[in-house]
């Protein structure tokens, strides 16, 4: 199983697509550290700085994540950045299901919950942990722990715990 | 109460249900490219597990950068084609016979009525204009569809697209779709599949449904599904011919892969379209669309016809028709890349590259390329492409990059006059 917990990176706005998470020219690499320094490359939002990504560990954003393309090389370049944990109000469908495949989280959560952890914490020193046997989000910041719990099918859960669906598959089909 | 095709074919493929709502099915298809499938290989490699469940049923192409554009794209192309031959998948398209996926797998009758078919592709869903089920899925996926043959979905709900009325001259599927999707909003149908229906549908060729079924993932559907028909067998009779007496046959067998009347649905959304205009996009989203006479007059520097969207031999045509006897504007640069080469055969038999080229476009061997900025096409910062592919993503074509997604004609009328034009001034 991967690790669950680090800084939060803010990122405010919808439709943060698979081409801005890592453009379609680096799907020549063929392996995924290669990925490293381009993620996120082409994002286009105000006051972001690629050299916000370093140290992070989550990400939090809005609506319909990870939309466009099925490059798993989306998925790919947030883990050898080492962001396991993407927390958003939705996510498209492939993109969704490539995190769950590689063991990773794409946790949807209401649209409330994500105000107010922009709201409470963007900007700030923030660090989350992702409980994965109590589904629960522990949010520490300022000294102050806060808890907020998220619902994820069996399916996800088995893959994130067994790290990932070939061997799911290999084991049962 | 009935069920929706997409249920039909989940219930005629499911081999287990580990989990709720998680539902394991049996695929038909197993499609691969050499952007997504040669990490796939590798691992599978890695793993032990270098197997194939039935190399009958996976096909392969080499399509995203073709010809190789430098050593990284040769390794991809040589780490496929090594696979194919180690495992003897036959319907491998290499250089010379390549074409691009979505274009060249429905041609050569790989697509039938109640399939299910997945690629490490987003616009896979392109094959349910053949009433399949067919979906985009990332190389995880990919690497259990090749081993074991199986994939696991949700449970898809789907939204019923009714369209009535007709379409006008100059008007056409690609409209269409930008029209939908700017309903929709582009994660309107996230999770969902879509179903095109209505009589503009059923007037529509096999090329049109695939244009309207290629762009149901720009609104986050899963597939965008239209029922087979009499249009349907026709187009795969050569392929069918063997397994049914006549087409009225074919057609009862496939008329089973077809939504009941008391299917229940997510969303039934009814429009007529006897009015709707030329569409375009014009930000960097696809469901940012506006009509084409409200952005007439926007300059372009590139111009390109091509796609797994509209680069087969109608959307040629229906250019050439607009470009016969004159030349693209002195401000641009035009590119065609015809999907497959069958339809460059049959553009050149049919004196439609000679029309090309004598309008000045720049004709390309079938690729991929341009549509993502990997080849053949790719835009300098801060140009503008009239295009007729079906991304419009923030650098999707070029970093710095701006594009206009449009229907063929309207792409042809651009590169006479330089800037976005009706090409209802071209027709007659």
């Amino acid at each position: 199983m991967k690790t669950f917990s680090g800084k939060v990176l803010f990122l405010d706005r919808s439709d943060i697509n698979t081409d801005e998470i890592i453009p379609a020219k680096y799907l020549t690499e063929i392996t995924k550290e290669a990925l490293k320094p381009n993620l996120l490359e082409d994002l286009v939002m105000t006051g972001f700085n690629k050299d916000d990504i370093r140290d992070k560990a989550v990400i939090v954003t809005r609506e319909n994540f990870g939309c466009g393309s099925s490059r798993e090389h989306a998925p790919w370049a947030l883990e050898v950045n080492g962001i396991n944990v993407v927390l958003a109000e939705s996510f498209a469908r492939i993109f969704r299901q490539n995190m769950y495949n590689c063991g990773m989280f794409a946790i949807e959560l209401p649209k409330e919950t994500i105000d107010a952890l922009f709201a409470n914490y963007a900007g700030k020193d923030v660090a989350m942990e992702i409980d994965v046997d109590a589904n629960k989000i522990i949010i520490s910041a300022d000294g102050k722990t806060e808890t907020i719990d998220f619902k994820i099918g069996a399916f996800d859960q088995t893959l994130v715990k067994e790290g990932g669906w070939v061997g799911y598959a290999e084991m049962n089909y | 109460m009935g069920k929706t095709i997409a249920e039909k074919i989940f219930d005629a493929h499911r081999v287990d249900e580990p989990f709720p709502d998680t539902h394991v099915l049996k695929l038909d298809r197993v499609f691969c490219h050499e952007i997504t499938t040669p990490i796939a290989i590798t691992d599978l490699m890695a793993r032990g597990m270098d197997r194939v469940f039935d190399p009958t049923k996976i096909k392969a192409v080499i399509d995203h950068v073709t010809p190789a554009k430098d050593s990284k794209t040769a390794e991809q192309g040589k780490i496929l084609r090594d696979w194919a031959k180690r495992h003897d998948i036959k319907d491998f398209f290499d250089i010379g016979k390549n074409g691009v996926c979505h274009a060249i797998f429905p041609e050569k009758g790989f697509v039938r009525p109640g399939f299910t078919i997945i690629m490490g592709d987003s616009h896979t869903c392109t094959h349910g204009a053949f009433g399949a089920f067919a979906a985009g899925i990332g190389t995880t996926d990919l690497e259990v569809g090749i081993l074991k043959g199986v994939c696991a979905f949700h449970f898809p709900k789907t939204i019923k697209i009714v369209l009535k009325g007709s379409l006008k001259p100059g008007v056409y599927a690609k409209d269409l779709i930008l029209f939908i999707i700017k309903e929709l909003t582009v994660n309107g149908a996230t999770n969902m599949v879509i179903e095109f229906t209505g009589p503009v549908v059923d007037a529509m060729s096999m090329e049109s449904r695939m244009t309207l079924s290629n762009m149901a993932i720009e609104a986050g559907g899963t597939s965008g599904i239209c029922y087979p028909d009499m249009t349907t067998v026709d187009y795969l009779w050569e392929f069918i011919k063997d397994e049914f007496a006549t087409k009225e046959d074919a057609l009862k067998e496939y008329s089973k892969w077809v939504s009941d009347d008391d299917a229940e649905y997510e969303r039934i959304c009814e429009y007529n379209v006897t009015n709707l205009e030329p569409m375009v996009t014009v930000g960097y989203k696809p469901d940012q669309v506006k009509t084409v006479k409200e952005m007439t007059g926007t300059r372009v520097d590139q111009i390109y016809i091509g796609s797994c969207t509209n680069g087969r031999i109608e959307d040629l045509r229906i250019a050439a028709s607009v470009l016969k006897g004159k030349k693209i504007s002195e401000n641009v640069r035009a590119i065609v890349s015809p999907a497959t080469p069958a339809i460059y055969s049959m553009a050149l038999k049919e004196g439609i590259i000679e029309i090309f080229h004598e309008a000045g476009f720049c004709v390309t061997n079938p690729t991929c390329g341009a549509c993502l900025g990997m080849s053949n096409g790719v835009l300098a910062k801060g140009e503008v492409c009239a295009s007729t592919t079906n991304r419009n993503f923030n650098g999707r074509m070029g970093k710095g990059g701006m594009v206009h997604l449009m229907s063929p004609a309207t792409a042809a009328a651009t590169a006479i006059t330089g800037s976005i034009t009706n090409s209802d001034l071209y027709q007659v």
